[in-house]
């Protein structure tokens, strides 16, 4: 034992050490990677057949653990295309179109299944995919219209939480566009194709995508996502409703809604339009090319002269707040304290809101309630700001008549001591 | 009637004894005599702090929730509210001004040698003091900027080693700025800064009036070589009407600044908000915050902020000791110091203005 000690070289010993524990850190990592036959060949092909592993890596399928032959079949470990593409193996190859709905529903239709990877994930996407425009079509024979991959993409499906999903908020419009916007492909159809362009422009596309809020509607806010329909003529207004409760509860009691539903008009649609809704104004009860009554009603009939005093009403406080602004301004800006009447002027703009939201009852008097609420605060926080500055006008008086008062007493004092020393 | 009021107090308290001293005080009066009014006229900001301070607390309430609205209805609804709280903040800056300006002074014209060492400390520890009035009374009306202000002058202080941190908490009432601190801020801005700075003041104009009026190096030699050049003039009533004078001009400037430019109130502080993007300290602050702002995060192995503080504090400790490093000999002045004092106040001036400028 002694000797074999002494016949020890304990640097090569340590080199040894080494190289044995990378062998095995080798041995386990390599262990740790599968083999994937398909991506091996797919990803030095080109086109729809090229999938590479980045591409792949960044789908949440591939991240949860599901290879290729999770939809494809086969046996990804085998480099022998016999045996990998074999039917045996359970290969598919290509999804066909119609198939393509039921097969991901084979999983995302399953609550057990689907429960072990996300428990708040729904599984009635399929169900509701057969309710749609696009699942009815589908049965009937029709592979044009969109399935899963189409909006979800395919090979990198992303959650619709990552930015970068084609079905997350923002990119939702874009998605739909592909196909709705696109004029040979929709021919057939016979609906218009200018929605997105239409959306681009709207209200909504501006507080989505401009102003970042993701609770603003995209198309699938009104369409529905799986089981995506055109809202009903007689259910836009329900649609809207989702959102801007107020005005569709008054909508609701008003003439209007009986009247339109009578002569079969959307609601809402008649006077917003539907995909390039721009931001609302008074304008739109004007009698200008923005305005919508008159393309109804007739000039000086009763409905004309009550959109003239709605217009009025509504313009008379709407220069009442803003001129409540320019006089606080004008106050702050000569260093005057008015933050309450400020703040009072939240309330005066809740008000001009609020008699806006009422037109949609489309009753005069109803608006003028509101009107005369408003224009009571407005008044009130203008009589602050004008008062400020009548307060700031009797300060400078004040300071000059001090000032003056002051160089007398200096050049009082000043004789005084030139008396007291000559 | 006056006259036989004070021969009547006369008879029984002799106060004849009492100014008698003040009778025979004089100043001297040379080209440079002017510089002595701008003790006085710190001494008249402070009183002016006092009355209008005493009068805001009539209606200021300390509190988180009380504080800001207390202040807002001074301005709004308080007969002359208005007026009094502007006097008392641009009073409060224009006392810092004046301060540093009485103190500069003292320094150019060496005012502060042997014998007035002791006038020197005392002046130097109300400039302090009067800066402590500053910060604690920023944070009374409790808005936006005073809070964020407050939280990064409170952070600073709590870089010193060892005591900063427990000193912060101390200062703030806790870990965070919250109606603890502006509690604490009140008590010390309203009762015990007042009481030590009276305390203060009282000493230090005991020192002056002991001493007399110290004049500069340079007349004194010239006075010392042809004494019938020696100027003077009686404190009571010659000196005293001149700064009575400087008294008026200061009211005038104050009802001027409060009646143009009132005080704002800016808005409510809101502890859950993130600091507004470029806040700054007070400009009487801004020297020193720009002084840490430049100094790189690491120097060497030392962090960049302890430095800049520990830097800051030892050369206000130097500042305060600055006459026991000049000559005890009256003739004689030692140039480093003037031209460390010319440092100090190109400084001081040129990294507030670079404060102000930088974003």
């Amino acid at each position: 034992m002694a000797s074999l000690r002494n016949n020890l070289r304990p640097f090569l010993a340590a080199r040894s050490a080494w190289l044995a524990g990378f062998i095995v850190l080798a041995a386990c990592l390599g262990y740790g990677q599968a083999v994937n036959s398909c991506l091996d060949c797919h990803s030095a092909q080109e086109g729809r057949l090229g999938v590479t592993p980045e591409k792949f890596s960044q789908d949440i399928h591939a991240q949860k653990g599901l290879t290729c032959t999770s939809c494809h079949g086969g046996d990804a470990s085998s480099y022998d295309p016999a045996q990998s593409m074999s039917r045996k193996a359970g290969w598919k190859g290509k999804i066909d179109r119609k198939q393509i709905p039921q097969l991901c529903g084979s999983c995302h239709s399953n609550p057990a299944l689907m429960r072990t990877y996300n428990p708040s994930l729904r599984t009635d996407q399929l169900d509701q995919y057969h309710t749609s425009i696009h699942g009815k079509r589908l049965a009937t024979g029709d592979d044009k219209v969109a399935v899963c991959v189409d909006c979800h993409s395919v090979h990198d499906i992303r959650p619709p939480s990552d930015p970068r999903s084609t079905v997350n908020p923002l990119n939702v419009a874009k998605t739909c566009s592909r196909c709705h916007s696109d004029a040979a492909y929709m021919k057939s159809y016979g609906i218009p194709t200018d929605q997105f362009e239409k959306y681009n422009i709207s209200v909504h596309h501006d507080a989505l995508a401009v102003q970042g809020d993701i609770s603003a509607p995209t198309c699938t806010t009104c369409h529905g996502n799986h089981g995506a329909v055109p809202p009903g003529v007689d259910k836009v207004q329900n649609v809207c409703a989702n959102c801007h409760v107020f005005q569709a509860q008054m909508y609701q009691k008003s003439t209007h809604s009986k009247a339109f539903a009578d002569k079969g008009l959307p609601g809402c649609v008649v006077c917003h339009s539907n995909h390039g809704i721009h931001k609302p104004s008074d304008a739109m009860l004007g009698t200008g090319s923005a305005g919508v009554c008159m393309r109804c009603h007739a000039p000086g009939d009763h409905c004309d002269r009550a959109r003239s005093n709605i217009l009025n009403n509504l313009t008379m406080l709407d220069q009442a707040v803003n001129g409540a602004d320019q006089a606080l301004r004008r106050a702050e800006a000569a260093g005057m304290e008015v933050s309450e009447a400020r703040l009072n002027q939240d309330q005066a703009r809740d008000a001009l809101t609020k008699a806006r939201v009422s037109i949609h009852g489309f009753q005069a008097d109803l608006v003028d309630q509101n009107v005369q609420a408003g224009m009571k605060i407005a008044a009130a926080n203008r009589k602050a700001g004008d008062d400020a500055m009548v307060e700031r006008n009797r300060r400078r008086i004040g300071l000059g008549i001090c000032l003056i008062a002051i160089a007398f007493m200096l050049v009082g004092l000043w004789l005084y001591i030139k008396k007291l020393e000559s | 009637m006056i006259a036989a009021m004070v021969r009547w107090l006369d008879e029984r308290l002799n106060l004849e004894g009492l100014i008698a001293p003040f009778k025979h005080k004089t100043v001297p009066t040379h080209r440079l005599s002017y510089w002595y009014f701008f003790g006085g006229i710190t001494l008249f900001l402070f009183i002016i702090q006092v009355l209008t301070g005493i009068l805001l607390l009539l209606y200021y309430r300390p509190g988180a929730n009380e504080a800001f609205e207390s202040v807002q209805y001074i301005m709004t609804r308080v007969q002359f509210g208005w007026l009094i709280r502007s006097i008392h903040s641009w009073s409060a800056n224009l006392m810092i001004f004046t301060a540093f300006v009485h103190m500069f002074s003292v320094t150019f014209l060496k005012a502060y040698r042997k014998p007035r060492e002791l006038t020197w400390v005392t002046g130097m520890l109300l400039l302090f003091l009067v800066m402590g009035f500053g910060f604690s009374g920023y944070l009374l009306p409790w808005n936006t900027l005073a809070f964020f202000a407050t939280k990064v002058g409170t952070e600073i202080a709590g870089q010193v080693p060892i005591i900063g941190h427990p000193m912060m908490i101390f200062l703030r009432g806790g870990e965070e700025v919250t109606g603890a601190t502006l509690t604490r801020f009140f008590g010390f801005h309203v009762a015990v800064l007042p009481g030590i700075v009276t305390v203060l003041i009282a000493i230090h104009l005991f020192f002056v009036q002991r001493q007399g009026m110290s004049v500069p190096p340079k007349v004194e030699a010239d006075w010392t070589a042809n004494p019938s050049a020696r100027r003077e003039m009686k404190f009571f009533p010659n000196f005293m009407l001149r700064e009575m004078m400087a008294w008026y001009v200061a009211i005038g400037a104050l009802g001027a600044l409060a009646a143009l430019f009132p005080w704002e109130l800016g808005v409510k502080a809101d502890p859950f908000i993130s600091a507004p993007a470029g806040i700054k300290p007070e400009w009487y602050f801004l020297f020193m915050f720009q002084t840490l702002k430049i100094i790189p995060s690491k120097v060497w192995f030392i962090d960049g902020e302890v430095l800049g503080v520990l830097g800051c504090s030892l050369a206000g400790m130097f500042w305060l000791l600055l006459p026991f490093f000049e000559s005890d000999k009256p003739a004689r002045t030692r140039a480093w110091i003037t031209g460390l004092s010319i440092f100090a106040l190109v400084y001081v001036v040129g990294m507030t203005v670079y404060g102000f400028l930088a974003k």
